[in-house]
């Protein structure tokens, strides 16, 4: 027999990709003679630049300009590139791979570095022609092949990946939405705040982004027609000429586990990049080390250093995870995030946020290291903060200035402001320059940026520059600033609550990340404090546009009825104007019977209250409190509770007026609304004031000329007896002074501060004002009133137990038992 | 050894059942159990009992990688179950993880 020995290795690598041709050249590297190598690639195309299809997509690259290493390149090192053939069986047992074309070969060490597949949803429709995936340049020339101007393209998936395919399918001049299933895009390398930013930014070039949104089928013409439009599953319809779906990756690891190798998510190997056959490794995408998969480059690299050290068997290294970053490779869009951005218990945040400019950065502490990185808006120093990061040192001596980047590190904010020059424009919307500020500081002694406001005009529209603004203050005034300036809401902010409602108004803010953001919160998503707050004060700003955050709501107004101390609630209809009915009696009644209720009490707010309903009943026992025609009375809320009233003139020897009637079309116009904190009306029928009127948030009381109007009173802790505000006549005056009084109260007041404390910090003379000696501002604010109620109006207990989606949260969401 | 240090995650659900910054209930033989998501869908367990009067957890609102009991303010850790601040006491956590949209928790 003919024995040729051959005095090399063979190394087989199987994957003509970027973990694959990496390894070899790092083998090449370091033994450059040791291997014959031979390269199975299932692409046609050399080995390219996977990370450039998106520059690719968007007209920004070449394929050339992509290609990694050409086909001379392995001509050069002797390569045999067997490309456009699959490998389809690995016989381990005889070490032989075979292609899909029948094409053998034999290995003495055999590299798997076959990457990963896209996922495909099983949706209807997922078949049809026009609907792809993104991973390699045969998928770029089919979405090339179909876009184009005045088509129409749907992304499903907003990460990384689904982004980059949006925005280089925009700039190929489609329409594009993105469909994303959670409620924030790339939740996976972004916080919250980052990627309301981002989505504003994607919204502004054109892209229409759907998040919490679940796509329900792919549709086009009969069976298989190709895809003209995805339906969503609440029923919406966004048309489609292109579908691309990007919603992950995963390893693949068919011949794997075909040929017996171990298998989990991904190909297991050791820190050696060894499968379980020591003469097998495997790297890349395909793998599973220590439980973790891996989806970009830059471990990959490291993992070819470490195999080529085992193939070659010059050094026994071992692969270490290290942090990785990311960017969006969108052009104009500067993102970056990496490390434990989300932070934990035992981290701090240094938040940045200047929303003048739309830039957002978190660092993210432990103790004096640096472990977690979103910058947004601005990334330049995202470098330096990821070698900060990877260097796992102490940076105590950089933590004053660290979030101003390495050159900042020293500037103080106030003294760049005081270099300023006196024409150094402040306010860009009212045209107010620094010297007429600092001016009108020391001429009219001015304390507050309040105070600045109405003097100057500087900050009174959009408020972007109420950061300047407090800084000329601090600078004219020094310390005696500090102690003038409003307290800070929470300390989540150094704003105050009237600060907040201003900006909200003037910089038209309509969602709670965009307060955070514009107002440059300290902290991802506020607390417990602010959130009901600033959910509050958007509902009241936009009525009818502002979608109600239930997560910002407290227990009993998420759930519509009063957490009881041992976690069971309890229930109180309305009863108009404390009037009921033999029917309401008696469906009350059986709802107690029915669910077994333990107390029912007749409330100090004239109507009934079931208590110690268990979370799971509320809803059932809604519907049957609906069915007899009763809706919630929010008793849990900061909202209107009760208008308390007596009999009246309708019965009463004393009544001079149908106080009860009166009563009833109080609530019936003022059920519903949001305060800032819970309201209660009542209505005497005489000055004997049997439905205690005087202590009432708004409390009127007839005499025989109509009717005194009563305000700011409190029973509670601190009881404040009403003051007087005026005095009118007729039934229909009563209601526009009522409506017009609450619409300023709930316009004006700070969270939690009820109608007492508010008049007594405003002056009665200032509600005065406004509402009786101004008759067109009245008007104004009970129509405003009016208007807000059309969205109030709705009940809640009705609506929760008819929907199922809302209804979750009344069960539990598994039984273990 | 088989299953050596296997720790047995139970399917509880689809994270899309649980409300970014809510929470949801499991009923267990060890009471209830609230899981929690966070703005960045993480999850965790905790005994659905506040260390202070035993208040359901699972019914505060969720900031970062806390929740504020419903019942008095407590600021409870999410990751440890240890009161935040000046107060002192904890609650039992539990591992759960996410997997392909599933909630995955483990029990004692
Ligand atoms: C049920 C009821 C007591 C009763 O059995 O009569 C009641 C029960 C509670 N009151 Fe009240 N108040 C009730 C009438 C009153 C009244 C009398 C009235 O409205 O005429 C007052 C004094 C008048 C006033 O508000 O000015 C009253 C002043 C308070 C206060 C103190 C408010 C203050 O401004 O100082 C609180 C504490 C708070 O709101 O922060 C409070 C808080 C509470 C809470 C919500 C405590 C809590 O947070 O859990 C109680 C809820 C029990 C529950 O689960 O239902 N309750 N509470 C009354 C329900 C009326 C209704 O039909 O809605
Ligand atoms: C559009 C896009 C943008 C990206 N952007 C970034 C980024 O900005 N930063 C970042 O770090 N990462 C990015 N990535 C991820 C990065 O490209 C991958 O992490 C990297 O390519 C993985 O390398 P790999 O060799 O494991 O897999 P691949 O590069 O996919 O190579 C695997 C190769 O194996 C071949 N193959 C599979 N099975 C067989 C078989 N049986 N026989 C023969 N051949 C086979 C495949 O055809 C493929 O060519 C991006 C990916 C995409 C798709
Ligand atoms: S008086 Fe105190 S105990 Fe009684 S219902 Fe009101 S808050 Fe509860
Ligand atoms: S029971 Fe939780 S704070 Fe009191």
């Amino acid at each position: 027999m003919n024995m040729m020995v051959s005095p090399r290795k063979k190394l087989i690598v199987i994957g003509n990709g970027m973990a694959g041709m990496r390894t070899v050249e790092e083998i090449l590297h370091r033994a450059p003679g040791m291997f014959d190598i031979t390269v199975f690639g299932a692409e046609p195309q050399p080995n390219y630049d996977r990370i450039m299809l998106s520059p690719l997509l968007a007209g920004d690259k070449t394929f050339d300009q992509i290609v990694l290493n050409s086909l001379d390149w392995y001509a050069e090192h002797k390569i045999e590139l067997i490309a456009g053939e699959s490998v389809t069986t690995i016989d381990r047992a005889a070490r032989v791979v075979t292609g899909e074309h029948g094409t053998t070969r034999h290995y003495d060490i055999l590299l798997l570095a076959t990457g990963s597949n896209p996922i495909v949803l099983p949706l209807p429709g997922v078949e049809r022609s026009g609907v792809m995936t993104f991973r390699s340049v045969a998928d770029v020339e089919k979405m090339l092949e179909t876009a184009g101007p005045n088509k129409s393209a749907v992304v499903i998936g907003g990460g990384l990946l689904g982004l980059e395919a949006a925005h280089g399918l925009n700039l190929r001049g489609m329409e594009v939405s993105v469909v994303h299933l959670m409620p924030t895009l790339m939740e996976r390398q972004l916080d919250a705040s980052a990627a309301h930013l981002l989505e504003r930014s994607l919204t502004q070039r054109g892209m229409t982004i759907y998040t919490s949104a679940n796509t329900e089928s792919l549709d086009g013409e009969g069976e298989s027609g190709p895809v003209h439009s995805v339906t969503l599953k609440d029923g919406s319809r966004i048309k489609a000429d292109l579908v691309v779906m990007a919603v992950g990756i995963r390893p693949n690891t068919n011949l794997a586990k075909a040929s017996g190798l171990a298998c989990d998510r991904g190909i297991l190997v050791d820190a050696a990049m060894c499968t379980s056959d020591p003469a097998v490794f495997a790297i890349g995408e395909c793998i599973e080390h220590n439980k973790a998969c891996y989806g970009l480059v830059a471990p990959i690299w490291d993992m070819a250093k470490v195999a080529a050290d085992h193939i070659t068997g010059l050094a026994q290294t071992q692969f270490t995870p290290i942090a990785t970053g990311t960017r969006l490779k969108v052009s104009g869009v500067e993102m970056f995030s990496a490390g434990a951005f989300m932070g934990d218990e035992t981290t701090d945040d240094i938040i940045l946020r200047d929303a003048a400019r739309g830039i957002y950065k978190r660092l993210v502490l432990r103790g004096e290291k640096l472990v977690g990185v979103v910058c947004f808006g601005d990334a330049r120093d995202a470098g330096w903060y990821f070698q900060l990061l990877k260097d796992e040192e102490s940076i105590a001596h950089l933590r004053e200035t660290i979030i101003h980047g390495p050159v900042t590190a020293s500037a103080d904010p106030l003294e760049a402001l005081a270099c300023l020059p006196d024409t150094a424009e402040i306010c860009g919307c009212n045209g107010v320059k620094k010297s007429s500020i600092c001016t009108a500081i020391a001429e009219h002694g001015l304390k507050s940026v309040d105070d600045v406001r109405t003097r100057t005009k500087a900050s009174a529209s959009c408020g972007s520059c109420t950061n300047l603004v407090e800084g000329l203050l601090k600078l004219t005034l020094g310390a005696e600033f500090s102690a003038a300036g409003a307290k800070p809401m929470c300390k989540c902010t150094t704003h105050g609550h009237d600060e907040v409602r201003h900006r909200i108004k003037g910089g038209m803010l309509k969602t709670i990340p965009a307060v955070m953001q514009a107002l440059e919160f300290h902290t991802p998503n506020g607390c417990a404090s602010c959130r009901p707050a600033i959910n509050f004060y958007l509902l009241a700003a936009w009525p009818g546009e502002y979608v109600d955050d239930a997560q910002s709501r407290f227990v009993n107004e998420r759930m519509h009825a009063n957490i009881q101390k041992d976690g069971t609630y309890s229930v109180i209809p309305r009863m108009w104007g404390g009037t009921t009915t033999a029917g309401e009696l008696r469906a009350i009644a059986d709802v107690v019977d029915k669910f077994n209720i333990p107390t029912v009490k007749i409330t100090g707010g004239q109507r009934v209250d079931m208590l110690g309903v268990r979370k799971e009943d509320l809803r059932a026992v809604w519907q049957d409190l609906n069915a007899a025609g009763m809706v919630s009375g929010h008793a849990y809320g900061k909202a209107l509770r009760t208008v308390k009233t007596c009999v009246g003139s309708e019965w009463c020897r004393f009544g001079t007026q149908d106080s009860t009637s009166m009563g009833v079309a109080l609530e019936k116009a003022t059920w519903g609304s949001w305060h800032p904190h819970k309201v209660k009306l009542a209505v005497s029928g005489c000055p004997r004031n049997c439905a205690e009127a005087t202590i009432k948030d708004f409390g009127i009381i007839a005499t025989e000329a109509g009717w005194d109007l009563h305000v700011g009173g409190n029973g509670g802790i601190k009881i404040r007896v009403t003051d007087l505000l005026c005095k009118v006549t007729t039934d229909e005056e009563v209601m526009e002074y009522a409506c017009a009084f609450l619409q300023l109260y709930r316009m004006e007041a700070r969270y939690l501060e009820r109608t007492a404390p508010w008049i007594e910090r405003v002056g009665l003379k200032y509600v005065q004002e406004k509402i009786v000696d101004n008759a067109e501002l009245r008007r104004s604010l009970f129509e405003d009133f009016l208007y807000a109620q059309k969205f109030a109006q709705i009940d809640p207990w009705a609506e929760e137990s008819a929907c199922n989606t809302r209804g979750k949260k009344y069960d539990a969401m598994a039984e273990l038992v | 050894m088989d299953g050596m240090n296997k720790t047995n995650f139970l399917d509880v659900g689809a994270l899309e059942d649980i409300a970014p910054l809510g929470a949801r209930t499991i009923a267990t033989a060890l009471g209830d159990i609230a899981i929690f998501r966070t703005d960045g869908d993480e999850v965790f367990a905790l005994r659905d009992q506040c260390p202070h009067k035993q208040g359901p957890l699972s019914q505060g609102i969720v900031h970062g990688t806390s929740v504020t009991c419903p019942l008095h303010n407590w600021v409870i850790s999410l990751q440890s179950g240890k009161a935040q601040g000046l107060d002192v006491g904890c609650t039992p956590h539990f591992a759960v993880k996410v997997e392909a949209g599933r909630v995955l928790l483990s029990l004692p």
